[in-house]
């Protein structure tokens, strides 16, 4: 018990550190960074709470997935990053004065929160004799199934649409044109031409 | 089901980072990459909320749930940074003050 307490301490505190490095930090490759860090530590909050699963598709689907994006796209675009930097400590009062109103009241919320003695009595989350993944897939591709397609069906937008923003045909590139070579004929190809004898061409 | 921290401590650990990420947000309002990563960050509090109600109530929903918010996430991660890559290509640079063309 007393373990798992310093344990879930250790991981929160490193997470929120981390969190508040990849908002200040000076160099946008080191705020990814910080970035995943957080999400490891969130992950491993998953994994104490009993969320194997999710833990193991949030180190699969946000560090290799969207926190390389992110570190692609801060590497490729040549920005000034000082620049970006003006007016830091200008929006740090009104920032600073939101984000303490705003936490104070998610704590006046969640410090008062109490769970009604009768929702012990229900079930565990995970059944005891089936894995978390077991008892997830279960569930999802059960009840939750439409919702299942409809997140597919989501990525699949996004696919789209991130591929035809990003698309473009630059001038001067010589791409192959498979249709072209396929339809190009002995006719369009080669000329045959009379030539008399002794002319010359 | 008895567990060793109690609901509060959770609870308490993910407003703390929706903070940050709100907080972030104001503190770097030229940088869009960073208030992607700060709007990235405030998902991820609200997938520990989601999670930590779901194995302390008692109902799996809430963990499939955080996998929708997750696939949710990706897409915009994705789609975001795919315009931001547009527009840097378009006006050579990604300052939010600059991004005002559709203005009326």
């Amino acid at each position: 018990m007393i373990v798992q307490q310093l344990v879930f301490y250790l991981f929160s505190a490193i997470a929120i550190a981390a969190g508040v490095m990849v908002i200040s930090a000076r160099n946008p490759v080191h705020s990814v960074l910080f970035l995943i860090l957080a999400f490891f530590n969130a992950a491993a909050l998953f994994v104490l709470i009993g969320a194997e699963f999710l833990a193991m598709v949030l180190v699969v689907v946000y560090v290799g997935a969207v926190a390389v994006l992110f570190m692609f796209v801060v590497m490729m675009l040549d920005i000034n990053f000082v620049r970006l930097r003006e007016g830091f400590m200008q929006y740090l009062p009104v920032g600073a004065l939101i984000g303490i109103i705003l936490l104070a009241e998610l704590m006046f919320v969640f410090g008062s929160w109490v769970l009604s003695p009768t929702t012990a009595a229900l079930e565990q989350p995970t059944p005891p004799e089936i894995s978390n993944t077991e008892a997830l897939g279960n569930l999802l591709y059960t009840e939750y199934f439409y919702l299942f397609q409809a997140a597919g069906f989501i990525l699949l937008v996004a696919i789209i649409g991130a591929i035809t923003l990003t698309l473009r045909s630059r001038p001067g590139v010589r791409r192959q044109n498979i249709s072209e070579q396929v339809h190009r004929s002995a006719k369009d190809a080669i000329e045959l031409k009379k030539i008399q004898p002794g002319s010359g061409a | 089901m008895e567990m060793a921290v109690p609901l509060g401590h959770y609870l308490t650990v993910a407003a703390i980072l929706f903070t940050l990420g709100v907080f972030g947000i104001f503190l770097n309002r030229k940088n869009v990459i960073v208030i992607l990563m700060s709007i990235e960050l405030m998902l991820l509090a609200i997938n520990l909320n989601f999670v930590a109600f779901s194995a302390y109530l008692g109902d799996l929903a809430g963990q499939v749930f955080t996998m929708f918010i997750l696939t949710v996430a990706a897409a915009e991660a994705a789609i975001g940074l795919a315009i931001l890559v547009v527009y840097f290509r378009n006006r050579g640079s990604i300052e939010v003050d600059d991004i005002n063309l559709m203005k009326g």
